[in-house]
């Protein structure tokens, strides 16, 4: 089917503000949106600029808006976003990061939030032999963090970092924190407790929904910070109430 | 320039954890042309394979033996006794830094049964394959990179290696291109380790990401060191029908069957023990064999032509718990829920068992006669050590990141304590920068896609599952004519920051020199072995090919030489399943 693409373009070479062009393709329905991004790059457009890598939403290298929406454009289908002959695409670079060029932003704002956190296994403990044991039961309990790729979709999409708190920590780093902190074997929860639990950590949360929403991965984020806050919570009153 | 002492080049598995080993004693940094969570090592699924026996009886003898006989005994067999053993210790580790490994009931780590892993020499199937539902390698990536933040390794993200310094047999460092700035930065190191991946982006159908272009091999290729049994590439039995989007065994080990048109478990005429699980390289075939023979879904023996993959009697639950991105790749991008309907797949490019040779420490050869170059290491699927022989079996990758890059990273970390930084001139970045000049230089120049599409179907058709002595040598006079266009090709874009046009025209050097060296060894080795099927040499031939091949690339010959493969303790034998 024939099809427009509408780019957002932007090269800091040349460019003062980004531009809107538009590349007519024909695709067909089944299509990744990422293999017709290609397509214009290698047919119309080499210096169109986009970070790839696995093509099939497990790396998350090619989050962008689309049609309005954060999403993997290797993950989106032109049936799913362009109805009929004729349509037209709208492909936007992802918000709340400064643009590099076309559709890459830069996510090192987004990357140190992550860091910060201190997302990895914290543990003073050693097993007697062999592995941790841990019940099917306590591995579900930190489950959903475990299948976050840091593509930046729910940062882009967060309502609060854009209208209310731009140093909001962001729903990725939460999770990535809600990962260990849920997870039975870990004891890292009062070293990541004071990199959550100020002004601009887990707080400015506002339960909107957004990155719930856009999540490629269907981790169900904004209940995970809602669980999270309460956890911190908990155990501020039984610190408190130890006093 | 910058100074290291450790330099690693790639950011998956083996890099990561020869990042975390290096970085304990020694000044390390990692280079990255992706950021380190995009590695490829992200996409592994179905498990990393390891004698546990924690559902039943289980042994690191039995876990050799079937990676010797996997790959055809041209498997190093001490080096796959390394791997077997090591992998146990590797799993372990691996869970005590917090990977979320799916458990049994008891809290154990779970384990499924995966190709060519079996009990007591090839009795029957064995739970091996310890795995985090089929998102193993993504949780192993995840774990590696939060350790490397943990122990506060350097990163250096988004910069592509251009050239490699050598003084004599020394490797004194390495030059990259800045992605976002277009800048060539000349490392100072004493010791490089290259863990750049794999090579599938060469076949036109490819479970590989874009990324995997070979950039390591080709590099050192191009810098005269030999590359070691390039003729074997694998054919994973069952990508997503066009897409090439693996399905990971693990669907096989949970108990899914293969079905041809007829509705027929056709492996019960291939492999009559292991039937499914038998491996990649007979069940690649095997569907080959059936789509040619008119047994293909559509019947018509056409490259589009497929097989069932049947997952339909495992029941929802038991896929959406340890299955659930297949079903969910299955369900974006063929509208196909798997506990409802088969899903539509056939072979896809998926792994190279070939790369640059090196010793059990990944120390790089430099020839058949155990001569080593200095402070040059290599881990990973771009190192050939040799476990994998002519066919990995499936687990053996992600044991091989984590065996192999943790010993590479323990000996770069011994070397750099006794080695000097060698000089590096001044104009050592010179060679990286007239390329880039000359790529970027003005001039109407040959259409890299033009030369990639030319390359992936030529490899694709001509040296693919099924080879013969015309279609190769078809495809290395192919190959000869698309180099030599290929030294007229210009980057259409000539911008500085973030010029992913340049990136490309690279990748797609280095996956042509690759794509030649590869042929050119396949035509040389007139024998069937593993997943190297000749149609014209249907037999394995241990008196003439029981050894590995090492090719060096001399600007447009290739120089073929051997070297002995390790037989020290399981006598080749016929390999049936």
């Amino acid at each position: 089917m024939k099809i427009t693409v509408e780019i957002q373009r932007f090269n800091p070479e040349t460019d003062t503000e980004p531009y809107t062009k538009a590349y007519e393709v024909d695709a067909d329905p089944t299509d990744r949106l990422l293999t017709v991004l290609m397509m214009i790059k290698s047919d119309q457009d080499p210096s169109l600029g986009i970070r790839k890598s696995c093509a099939h939403g497990v790396c998350g290298s090619d989050a962008m808006i689309i049609n309005g929406k954060e999403g993997l454009a290797c993950k989106t289908l032109i049936k799913d976003v362009a109805e009929a002959e004729g349509a037209t695409i709208r492909v936007e670079p992802l918000r709340n990061l400064p643009i590099q060029r076309d559709l890459m932003v830069d996510q090192t704002h987004f990357f140190a939030n992550y860091m910060q956190v201190k997302p990895y296994f914290i543990s003073t403990k050693e097993p007697k032999s062999g592995e941790f044991r841990q019940p099917p039961e306590d591995r579900k309990e930190f489950e959903e963090g475990t299948k976050c790729i840091l593509c930046v979709s729910c940062y882009s999409a967060c309502p609060v970092i854009q209208e209310v708190n731009p140093d909001f920590l962001g729903p990725a780093a939460i999770i990535q924190a809600a990962r260990f902190n849920d997870d039975s074997r870990d004891e890292g929860f009062e070293e990541r407790l004071p990199h959550l639990d100020y002004p601009d950590g887990i707080w400015p949360c506002e339960s909107r929904f957004e990155c719930t929403r856009v999540c490629p991965r269907g981790i169900k984020i904004t209940k995970t910070i809602n669980l999270t806050k309460k956890k911190i919570t908990k155990y501020r009153e039984d610190h408190k109430s130890r006093e | 320039m910058f100074e290291y002492e450790a330099i690693i080049v790639g950011a998956g598995g083996a890099g990561l954890y020869a990042a975390l080993e290096a970085s304990k004693t020694g000044k390390t940094a990692v280079l990255s042309k992706l950021f380190p969570v995009r590695s490829h090592t992200g996409a592994a699924q179905g498990g990393i394979g390891a004698a546990l026996g924690n559902l039943e009886e289980d042994k690191p003898e039995w876990h050799a033996f079937d990676t010797v006989k996997g790959g055809d005994y041209l498997t190093d067999q001490n080096a796959a006794v390394i791997l077997a053993e090591d992998a146990v210790r590797a799993v372990y580790d691996l869970e005590n830094r917090g990977l979320p490994f799916s458990r049994t009931p008891e809290g154990l780590i779970d384990q499924r049964r995966f190709g060519g892993h079996t009990r007591n020499f090839g009795e029957a199937p064995v739970r091996r394959s310890c795995y985090a539902a089929d998102r193993t390698g993504h949780m192993i990536l995840q774990t590696l990179y939060q350790q490397c933040i943990k122990n506060s390794v350097s990163f250096f993200d988004e910069f592509y290696v251009l050239d490699v310094l050598f003084k004599d047999r020394a490797c004194a460092g390495v030059v990259a291109l800045d992605l976002s700035t277009g800048d060539i930065q000349t490392f100072r190191a004493k010791a490089v380790l290259f863990a750049t991946g794999g090579f599938g982006r060469m076949f036109r159908i490819t479970s590989n990401a874009f990324a995997n272009t070979g950039d390591g091999q080709a590099l050192l290729a191009r810098k005269g060191v030999p590359l070691e049994d390039m003729e074997f590439f694998q054919f994973h039995p069952t990508g997503i029908r066009g897409l090439g989007i693996l399905i990971t065994e693990g669907v096989r080990g949970e108990g899914g069957i293969l079905r041809n048109a007829n509705g027929e478990r056709f492996m019960e005429r291939y492999a009559s023990t292991l039937l499914d699980l038998a491996p990649r390289d007979m069940i690649a075939r095997a569907i080959h064999t059936e789509i040619q023979e008119s047994r293909g879904v559509r019947g018509d023996g056409s490259v589009d032509d497929f097989v069932h993959l049947d997952a339909t009697h495992l029941g929802k639950e038991l896929i959406e718990e340890k299955l659930p991105d297949i079903a969910e790749f299955s369900r974006t991008y063929l509208g196909i829920d798997p506990s409802d309907k088969p899903m539509p797949v056939h072979p896809t490019a998926h792994y190279a068992m070939g790369g640059i040779p090196v010793d059990l420490d990944g120390r790089v050869f430099a020839d058949g006669e155990g001569h080593l170059y200095e402070g040059l290491y290599a881990a990973g699927e771009c190192a050939c050590v040799s476990v994998h022989g002519a066919n990995r079996l499936g687990t053996n990758s992600l044991v091989e990141l984590i065996v192999f890059g943790r010993r590479a990273g323990q000996h770069m970390r011994q070397y750099i304590k006794g080695a000097d930084f060698p000089a590096v001139s001044r104009e050592a970045s010179e060679i990286a920068k007239s390329q880039l000049s000359r790529l970027k230089g003005k001039g109407e120049g040959t259409n890299p896609d033009e030369l990639r599409r030319d390359m992936q179907n030529t490899m694709t058709a001509n040296v693919g599952i099924y080879r013969n002595g015309k279609d190769m040598a078809q495809a290395i006079e192919t190959l000869r004519e698309l180099r030599e266009r290929y030294k007229t090709v210009r980057a259409a874009d000539s911008s500085n920051a973030f010029n992913t046009n340049v990136l490309e025209v690279l990748e797609l050097g280095n996956l042509l020199d690759l794509a030649y060296i590869s042929a050119t060894c396949a035509l040389n080795r007139t024998e069937s072995r593993g997943a190297h099927a000749r149609e014209d040499y249907i037999e394995r031939d241990d008196p003439n090919w029981l050894h590995h091949t090492l090719a060096w690339l001399r600007a447009d010959e290739i120089i073929l030489g051997h070297k002995p493969v390790d037989t020290s303790r399981w006598k080749p034998k016929p390999r049936k399943y």
